[in-house]
């Protein structure tokens, strides 16, 4: 394509008379379209920035005419939802724990209340759905084998204030010791294998018979003479299958040899009562409340 | 005589970073002393080798510098590759979390990937592909060789390093924790260095330029070059904690730290990713093109408006937080008056083809030069739309942001980086011509689709998301968990890692074909000599 030809063989406009390595320019005018959208942004953003805070000045910055405030909207809403909830939730507070599931209005209040706390504060450990995290220390809330107790009362306790935790001195609390330290490695060996022998096949029968000596005279007093744990001090049920750190000869050696006490934080520090209750209530009619 | 001094320096460098390495208090410092030992003690051997050899200066200062700008497109071919390589991989990573594998935790699980994804693209593909074309267009449109003799290629391998030494970094843990200006102080230092010394021979060369006027082109270059400077100058200020480890403290905190933050993350959108490729735009286009630019006018108002506006668009990444609100409207105001300045260069580079645009049909490689304008022109009507407020409330923390950066990302600076690449390769290895133009074509239908994939998947999960998150009762309370949202995304996280594989493969035929253009393809017999264009 030759110079001359690159004259806009349309309109004709003439290039600037630059090149720069073959490049020119053409002289066309900015497109108006482009100029006056240009010009209506401008326009606007002066309008807008009149209208909400937005120039800073020495102490403070313009407030805008419209009193426009994120900090004070937010406030706002959540006061309108308070003052619409504020007599429900005082009857939810004051209620007796074993009644709100007799009135059916407060119940399915609670328990729509108490879903969304689970959803924002619980579920992180105990997963969207109360199933936790198997074999990872994580409680399974659907099911009726609690650590603690599955009444309103004990349930509505442990959430109030945790399990092991140093923030609250009415926390639950017991300490599986590390075994490691105190039995031989035989010793567990055979612990481990009397264990499984509880609820079906131990990996070597013929440590079973010494590991029921060592159980009784280690682990029984707080998992029982039987083995189905107690819930007064957290020790769980070791013969029935559902494991709190996993099943297996391995699983059961680890946490033997050095033991994991899980924590749960108190929340009477982050949630209210009624919210506290809801979310019991939420808990315990999930399928294993007592 | 230089060369006893270079020896000297190399040899000093090599010492202290071997003693550095020993005093390092953590692993990531370690690992970045050694790499600056063994780079510096390879320059000292390279130097020694080469010394006494005669320079013939004069031969040289009449030709254009384009040994760096070759290095410059195998580099921008290769981290474009690796970054696009692990931008699949954490794609998938997301979408399927056992590839968090236990064996690489703490050194291959997202978290550590992912700055080492966003950094390899930005800064690592497209940092080389705009220090390797700045330099072949600076020299074209002022008709000079580069300025400073051989400094460009300290900018060259310097960058290099400050790509290795932060992608080190962000593998074994060593993060300043600030989006896109993850590494530590060492690396923001050696940057530092690298960038006023690139500074500098653009602005030599500008200044020493046969040409009457300043090409369009290298006003974008040289803003993008002067502003990045500066953000990066002042994002980065923190007090090391010890001179021998990589941990160092920010000097602002909180509210400004973040507004520092994303002052700094917004322009480097603004100056790097477009001031920069709007530089490459307003060159390779109109010579891919063969026709005139489309107006002159309109690209002064344009670039003006651009650059003042740009800088104060930042706050609109923190609406609804600490931030003041007068901070965050003024942020959202300046967003959306830029709309058009941006649009300024998606008309011109479109327009430029009026008369031309039958070209489109048989040049996959102006073909390619378009469409990165068009999402070019998508994106900068999309980023105004989300800076306001109401709009933001919703977009804001989901893959909504996502989606709008990776169309930018992938469709306006990988499409029009590849475009002048097809372009660059064949002039700078003398040949005749591409080996392959329906490679071209497949790369361009692989990419584009692999961008429409990728921009609706992570569209459509960024309203879901938003809607999820705010939906309440009856009684106002949360229907979804977190967890909950993060399920339903599922099946577009798939569609989103197809995409990026579709635009891995084309980069990769992309390779192949420049490859096989340097090696088959005929050679061309002139040479290029820096004389003024009339």
């Amino acid at each position: 394509m030759s110079v001359k030809d690159k004259k806009d063989q349309n309109n004709q406009v003439p290039t600037t008379g630059h090149s720069w390595d073959g490049i020119e320019e053409f002289d066309n005018p900015m497109p108006r379209w482009w100029l006056w959208t240009f010009y209506a942004c401008i326009v606007w953003a002066i309008g807008y920035s009149i209208a909400y805070p937005a120039w800073p000045l020495i102490s403070k910055a313009t407030p805008g005419l419209l009193g426009f405030s994120t900090r004070a909207e937010v406030a706002k809403d959540i006061a309108e939802v308070e003052q619409s909830l504020a007599q429900i939730n005082a009857t939810l507070a004051n209620a007796e724990l074993t009644e709100i599931s007799a009135d059916p209005e407060l119940l399915g209040y609670a328990k729509n209340k108490g879903a969304a706390v689970f959803r924002t504060w619980c579920a992180q450990c105990h997963g969207s759905g109360a199933a936790g995290v198997q074999a990872n220390g994580y409680p399974n809330l659907l099911d009726n084998d609690w650590l603690w107790g599955g009444t309103m009362e004990d349930i509505h306790l442990t959430i109030t204030h945790g399990i092991r935790n140093t923030s609250d001195e009415d926390a639950r609390f017991s300490e599986m010791p590390s075994f490691g330290e105190i039995l031989e490695k035989e010793e567990i060996s055979q612990v481990a294998n009397y264990v499984m022998s509880l609820t079906g096949d131990p990996q070597d029968v013929t440590q079973v018979a010494a590991g029921e000596t060592v159980f009784l005279d280690n682990c029984a007093a707080c998992h029982a003479d039987d083995g189905t744990g107690d819930r007064y001090q957290g020790a769980p049920n070791l013969t029935d299958a559902i494991w709190l750190y996993g099943d297996g000869y391995d699983n059961i050696v680890a946490q033997v040899t050095k033991a994991r006490n899980g924590v749960m934080p108190n929340w009477n520090t982050r949630l209210d009562e009624a919210e506290i209750r809801a979310v019991s209530t939420y808990v315990h009619s999930l399928g294993g409340g007592e | 005589m230089a060369n006893y001094f270079k020896l000297i320096v190399f040899g000093m460098i090599a010492l202290l970073a071997l003693i550095a390495s020993n005093y390092a208090r953590d692993i990531a410092y370690q690992a970045q002393a050694l790499i600056v030992m063994i780079v510096a003690a390879v320059a000292f051997l390279v130097t020694l080798r080469n010394t006494d050899e005669p320079v013939p200066v004069a031969v040289r200062e009449q030709s254009y510098f384009d040994g760096v700008v070759r290095y410059g497109v195998i580099a921008t071919a290769f981290w474009g590759v690796v970054g696009f390589l692990a931008g699949t991989f954490i794609a998938f990573q997301l979408a399927f979390p056992a590839l968090n594998f236990e064996w690489a935790q703490g050194i291959a699980n997202f978290g550590r990937l992912r700055p080492l994804h966003t950094s390899a693209v930005i800064f690592a593909f497209g940092g080389n592909a705009l220090i390797a074309t700045s330099f072949y267009v600076v020299q074209r449109t002022s008709a000079a060789r580069l300025w400073g003799g051989s400094a460009a290629w300290w900018v060259f391998w310097g960058y290099q390093l400050v790509i290795v030494l932060a992608a080190v970094g962000y593998l074994l843990g060593a993060t300043q924790s600030k989006e896109y200006a993850e590494p530590e102080w060492m690396v923001d230092w050696l940057l530092t260095v690298v960038w006023l010394l690139y500074l500098a021979i653009f602005l030599g060369t500008i200044i020493r330029r046969k040409e009457k006027h300043i090409y369009v082109a290298n006003w974008f270059y040289l803003s993008f070059i002067v502003t990045v400077a500066m953000l990066h100058v002042f994002n980065n200020l923190s007090i090391p904690v010890s001179l021998f480890g990589s941990k160092s403290v920010q000097v602002f905190a909180g509210v400004q730290d973040a507004m520092t933050q994303w002052w700094y993350g917004h322009n480097a959108v603004g100056f790097f990713l477009t001031a920069g490729f709007l530089g490459m735009m307003y060159y390779f286009i109109p010579k891919q093109a063969e026709r005139p630019v489309y107006s002159y006018k309109l690209s002064i108002i344009h670039f003006w408006a651009l650059i003042f506006i740009y800088i104060w668009a930042g706050p609109h990444h923190l609406h609804y937080t600490a931030l003041p609100d007068w901070a965050s409207t003024l942020g959202m105001v300046f967003s959306i008056v830029l709309w058009m300045p941006s649009w300024g260069g998606m008309i011109n580079g479109l327009m430029t083809l009026s008369g031309a645009w039958d070209k489109l049909r048989t040049d996959p490689i102006l073909r390619m030069l378009v469409i990165s304008v068009g999402f070019y022109g998508m994106s900068t009507f999309e980023g105004p739309m989300m800076s306001i407020r109401a709009v933001n409330s919703l977009s804001h923390y989901t893959d909504w942001t996502i989606g709008h950066v990776h169309s930018g990302a992938l469709g306006w600076n990988g499409m029009i980086t590849f475009g002048a690449l097809y372009f660059l390769v064949p002039r700078l290895w003398n040949r005749e011509r591409l080996y392959s133009l329906s490679a071209v074509s497949w790369h361009f239908w692989l990419a584009t689709i692999g961008i429409v994939l990728y921009a609706a998947a992570m569209w459509v999960t960024g309203i879901m998301e938003g809607l999820m998150w705010r939906e309440v009762d009856a009684n106002g309370f949360l229907v979804n968990s977190f967890a909950d949202t993060v399920a339903a995304k599922f099946p577009m996280y798939v569609v989103r890692g197809t995409g990026g594989v579709m635009y891995l493969t084309g980069a990769l035929i992309m390779c192949w074909n420049l490859w096989m253009t340097v090696k088959r393809s005929p050679a061309t017999q002139s040479t290029p000599v820096a004389q003024p264009a009339e």
